[in-house]
């Protein structure tokens, strides 16, 4: 499956900044055997005075960029064309979640993908005791690891509702969780944080979904802006599964991969910092089109 | 009875020590255990035994008021108080011997050196968790671990530079490492301070006493990072997190004593992967820093998102190898309590062989076999939290009871760090005039130099404030002291300062961050303001009580002008006056490496005065009289600023800001009051807060009129508080600023100081109306605005 992708993100400031910097998470990831990126490209207005590449501990492609003085606005497009190469999930070759611990503590590996980093508190996941027995609750009823992933991401599809109004890209995670509503960000950090109190590795991943759903199915949520879902280490043999709550599905061909991190704030799209007066707005806009002949 | 040589006596010395008595079970620093004091105390103690009582009370008054003068203190943060207090100085040395000393050196020495073999591995290949002897999960999890730094090798080939430990003496006699300090050790400069008072105190003792100077450490230092940062005009400076820091004194103590800029975050901005400081002359590099600031907050874009004390893009710079931070960030890593469960390993692993000089026993609860240990022997623990960087008595909990030892361990033993609760040894401090013994450890640091780890020779003692000598009663608080190292030759006593000038530390011509100049600029504004709010204050009071009260018209005008400055008349001493000068305060500590200690001073006092005349003062007289005390502070602080600081750039831009608002205040003040249609007695009152009353009389042989009140106030160039006199000023000033060019063209701001005088000076007291004082103020504004985008943003 091939897609051209198209993301804008757009920033206006009541006043001139005077200059900006910006470090962008936005180039869909290449994933040997599972994701191809065939071409891409990043513009960015105004033209910047610096731009550097290079790629984040995670292995996500990053660009930092210096931005001339001043400005009222500024914009990030890339825009890329992704082959999507994820079939289905094999069998289930997950152990059980009393294994988990000894098959964990048996990676000695800090290599970007070793599960250790997505096992404690981070930034934007804390220790919460309420979603700690939430998890237990769901986990009781599985015999395997990959079962009580997809338990659990199907049980918070069903008790949140999706609502933008609900939070915003800062909300903490308990606020999501004690609501039970929210956008496609808070579900990634309420299943993550779930999933870590019961001791399975859990990652954040930002990406695309397609916005046109094939013919005869319904539209997924999340499709017109940026999308967030979860990535769950089922032990050694399995590795790493991906899930998306907001749409109880596991993750293949709809879901385009940009970024492998512990939580939002490793893999924000635009980290900004610029010296200007006010807040600014903010507007994204997602394009992600199925190749007709692809 | 034999006298000593310092003129003591057996029984001096036996009535000084008559009600010393050091617990059981710990050793003594003063008596052995023989009962008899140590030989290294000796010629101290001797000393100390000769001395009349109200003599080493009026010395240690002395040592005092030098850390009062030199304005050391330390900044607390608690829900109580987040105020500035005095710094807690035990006038009681602590006396290491050379050969005791020389140990602990090596041991340290080798640690030193242990820790940057670790951090080096944690930050690059990981062999050490590939190959089993540390934990991954306690990297993985530990907040200090920065993964944007992992691969990221140090320009200057070293992670670690300058490092402290807390040690302490056991029960033994065998010293033991307390605590690691990697991530931006503070104390260093504190521990100077202690050495300059203790001095004052003991000024003949220690000239006998053959005590190791520390003067050579600290130039060693700046003398290497001098060199660290490379043949070019590159410049290496100290980055401190800004005056709430609660050891700021000591950045900038150290930036003095240094010679290196001390800088905030605004303070730099990266360019093409260069850190650069912004300067009144623009840009210019910087290529080591000196990090008082821990690693979390110093690039908001790639660590703490949320920081405003950081530099965007810093990383980058450090990245490509353009700038060397000391320590490197992440080092903060090995400050992790946890790890201290591995060195003993890692110290076989790495170097062959036991650690010289081992740190407290640890355990980490991470672990089946040490968690079992824990649940199994929780007498005689404390325990921290695993990830916990904090010096030992900061982080570790006491008085847990076997039980919740027990279940926490069991809820989440990763969590936890268990530790022996050692007992340390006790060392003599006064208090009511009696030494007593009172537990004691020891911080000290180490520097890298071209020639390796040096360690400065004394560092300084943290005495616990009860007799109990358990480790976590240093919890509750406690005294600092100065610790001599004693050599065994005392014919090779070397003074303590420096005598020969070449070894003077000596500072170098720095260009001016702008965020400097922006607060000396506004320094001196908001003092002058206080100043003519002061003086209009004053005569408003003292003409409540001999007119018709406030309905008078001239007083119903003061009013409304003083209402302009937001102050209330009603208030004897209106609030925002107080807040004007809070403002003015806080301008002078963020310059507190270039500012004089005793213009701080001096303000502090302006600040308690005012305090306290608000409490007192009532409307009227005894309010003028209040305006009159708070003058004479006023003209101390200009007194010290215009009289004794050193021409600088910076006194130039505080000059400016000076110069701008006494001509601003003037102007509002002549439009208010010597308009034609003021009110009566406005004139008389111009000249009275112009300070101008005398030489009015002389120059002018009528009363008061409103010609004769422009000319003297606005016009004339001789006239020190006239409005044309600030501008001939400001011209001055800005020949010697950045910018003036050879040929010297004019800029926007000399063309804005040229269009505002010429507004003035071709008027005469005739033409001279209100409108034209109008438009000087708003050329004055265009005056400030124009200087704050040349120089200060």
């Amino acid at each position: 499956m091939q897609y051209d992708i198209r993301v804008t993100i757009q920033y206006s400031y009541p006043s001139p900044a005077s200059s900006g910097r910006h470090l962008l998470r936005l180039m869909p990831r290449a994933l040997p055997g599972q994701q191809r990126v065939l071409s891409r490209t990043l513009e960015v207005t105004p033209a910047p005075v610096e731009q550097v590449n290079g790629f984040d501990f995670f292995g996500n492609e990053t660009a930092e960029v210096a931005l001339a003085s001043p400005h009222q606005e500024s914009s990030f497009t890339v825009k890329a064309r992704v082959e999507c190469l994820r079939e289905g999930q094999g069998f289930d070759m997950s152990g059980t979640l009393p294994g988990l611990a000894g098959e964990i503590a048996a990676q000695p590996d800090l290599t970007p993908d070793a599960p250790h980093h997505f096992l404690g508190p981070s930034t934007r996941i804390p220790r919460h005791d309420g979603m700690a027995a939430y998890a237990r609750e769901v986990a009781g009823a599985q015999t395997t690891v990959y079962d009580i992933v997809r338990a659990l991401g199907q049980r918070i599809h069903e008790d949140f509702a999706f609502n933008p109004q609900a939070t915003d890209v800062d909300t903490p995670t308990e606020a999501a969780f004690e609501q039970r509503a929210g956008v496609c960000q808070d579900f990634a950090h309420v299943m993550i944080t779930c999933l870590r109190e019961i001791g399975i590795p859990a990652a954040y991943v930002s990406g695309f979904l397609r916005t046109i759903p094939p013919q005869n199915q319904p539209r997924l949520e999340g499709a017109d802006a940026m999308h967030a879902w979860v990535r769950a280490w089922c032990g050694r043999q399995m590795g790493w599964v991906e899930y998306d709550p907001t749409n109880a599905v596991e993750a293949f061909n709809d879901h385009v991969v940009v970024a492998y991190g512990r939580d939002y704030a490793d893999v924000a799209p635009v980290k900004g910092y610029m010296r200007s007066v006010g807040d600014h707005t903010t507007r994204q806009l997602v394009d992600v089109e199925p190749l007709e002949n692809a | 009875m034999t006298a000593g040589v310092d003129g003591s006596t057996g029984d001096d010395v036996a009535r000084l020590l008559q009600g010393y008595r050091p617990a059981d079970g710990v050793p003594d620093e003063l008596i052995g255990p023989d009962g008899a004091v140590r030989p290294v105390w000796d010629s101290f103690i001797r000393a100390l035994a000769a001395q009349a009582p109200e003599k080493l009370a009026a010395r240690i008054g002395q040592g005092e008021q030098y850390l009062r003068d030199a304005g050391v203190y330390f900044r607390r943060y608690g829900p109580q108080d987040t105020g500035q207090r005095d710094w807690p100085l035990s006038h009681v040395p602590v006396m290491i011997s050379q050969a005791e000393w020389d140990e602990i050196a090596l041991g340290l020495t080798e640690r030193a050196g242990l820790l940057e073999q670790v951090v080096a591995d944690i930050y690059s290949d990981n062999r050490l968790v590939a190959e089993g002897h540390l934990p991954a999960s306690l990297v993985a999890n530990n907040p200090e671990w920065l993964r944007p730094l992992v691969g990221v090798k140090p320009a200057s080939g070293h992670f670690l530079h300058f490092m402290a430990f807390d040690i302490g003496r056991g029960p033994t006699g065998k010293w033991w490492v307390l605590s690691d300090r990697t991530q931006a050790p503070s104390g260093a400069g504190f521990a100077l301070e202690n050495r300059m008072a203790t001095t004052r105190v003991y000024s003949d003792m220690i000239a006998r006493t053959n005590v190791a100077p520390l003067a050579g450490f600290f130039r060693e230092f700046r003398d290497r990072l001098t060199a660290l940062s490379g043949a070019d005009h590159s410049q290496v400076g100290i980055l401190t997190p800004g005056p709430l820091n609660e050891t700021y004194f000591e950045h900038a103590f150290i930036a003095r004593h240094l010679g290196f800029p001390l800088l905030q975050g605004d303070d730099l901005t990266v360019q093409n992967g260069h850190a650069m400081i912004r300067t009144v002359n623009g840009t210019s590099p910087v290529s080591v820093l000196w990090r008082r600031m821990d690693a979390g907050w110093v690039d908001p874009l790639e660590l703490n998102e949320g920081s405003r004390l950081g530099t965007p893009g810093l990383l980058r710079a450090i990245r490509a190898g353009h700038l060397t931070m000391v320590n490197a960030l992440g080092s903060g890593i090995l400050e992790t309590r946890a790890l201290m469960a591995f060195m003993p390993r890692l110290s076989q692993i790495l170097n062959g062989r036991d650690l010289r000089l081992p740190n407290i026993a640890t355990w980490w609860c991470g672990q089946e076999n040490e968690s079992a240990y824990m649940r199994d022997h929780p007498q005689g623990m404390m325990i921290s939290p695993a990830f916990a960087t904090a010096p030992v008595f900061e982080a570790a909990q006491a008085n847990l009871s076997v039980a919740e030892i027990t279940t926490r361990i069991q809820q989440n033993g990763p969590d936890l760090v268990g530790q022996e609760q050692v007992h340390l040894s006790t060392a003599p401090t006064l208090i009511d005039g009696a030494l007593v013994p009172r537990p004691m450890s020891l911080r000290v640091f180490l520097a890298r130099t071209a020639s390796g780890w040096k360690v400065m020779p004394g560092g300084f003692a943290q005495i616990g404030m009860v007799p109990d000598s358990n480790i976590l009663a240093m919890q509750q608080g406690g005294r600092v002291a100065d610790v001599w190292i004693v050599g065994d030759s005392r014919a090779k006593a070397k003074p303590i300062l420096p005598s020969n000038p070449a070894a003077v530390l000596r500072s170098t011509p720095g260009r001016l961050p702008s965020r400097a100049a922006d607060n000396l600029y506004w320094l001196g504004r908001y003092v002058e303001r206080g100043e003519h709010i002061v003086r209009i204050l004053r005569a408003h009071h003292a003409r409540l009580s001999d007119s018709e009260g406030p309905q008078a018209p001239l007083l119903q005008a003061s009013t409304a002008y003083l209402a302009s400055f937001g102050c209330d008349s009603a208030q004897p001493i209106p609030d925002s006056l107080l807040a004007l000068i809070d403002n003015a305060r806080t301008c002078a500590s963020q310059v507190g490496d270039r500012f004089s200690v005793d213009g701080a001073l001096a303000l502090s006092d302006l600040t308690r005065t005012l305090t306290e005349q608000a409490a007192t003062a009532l409307p009227g007289d005894s309010a003028a009289q209040a305006m009159s005390v708070l003058l004479r502070n006023l003209n101390g602080f200009s007194g010290l600023v215009h009289e004794n600081m050193y021409r600088f750039t910076g006194w130039r831009f505080l000059a400016m800001g000076r110069a701008a608002e006494r001509a601003a205040t003037m102007c509002g003040c002549l439009s208010a009051f010597a308009d034609p249609d003021s009110a009566t007695g406005g004139l008389d009152l111009v000249l009275e807060v112009g300070d101008s009353v005398m030489t009015h009389h002389r120059r002018y042989a009528i009363a008061p009129c409103r010609e004769t009140v422009v000319d003297l106030m606005a016009l004339d160039a001789l006239n020190p508080r006239g409005v044309l006199f600030q501008f001939n000023q400001m011209e001055t000033h800005l020949r010697h600023l950045p910018g003036v060019e050879l040929h010297h063209q004019m800029t926007p701001l000399s063309r804005a100081v040229l269009k505002a005088r010429t507004d003035l000076a071709l008027q005469t007291p005739e033409t001279l109306s209100t409108d034209v004082f109008n438009l000087v103020l708003a050329g004055l504004i265009d005056i400030s605005n124009q200087t704050s985008l040349a120089y200060l943003t």
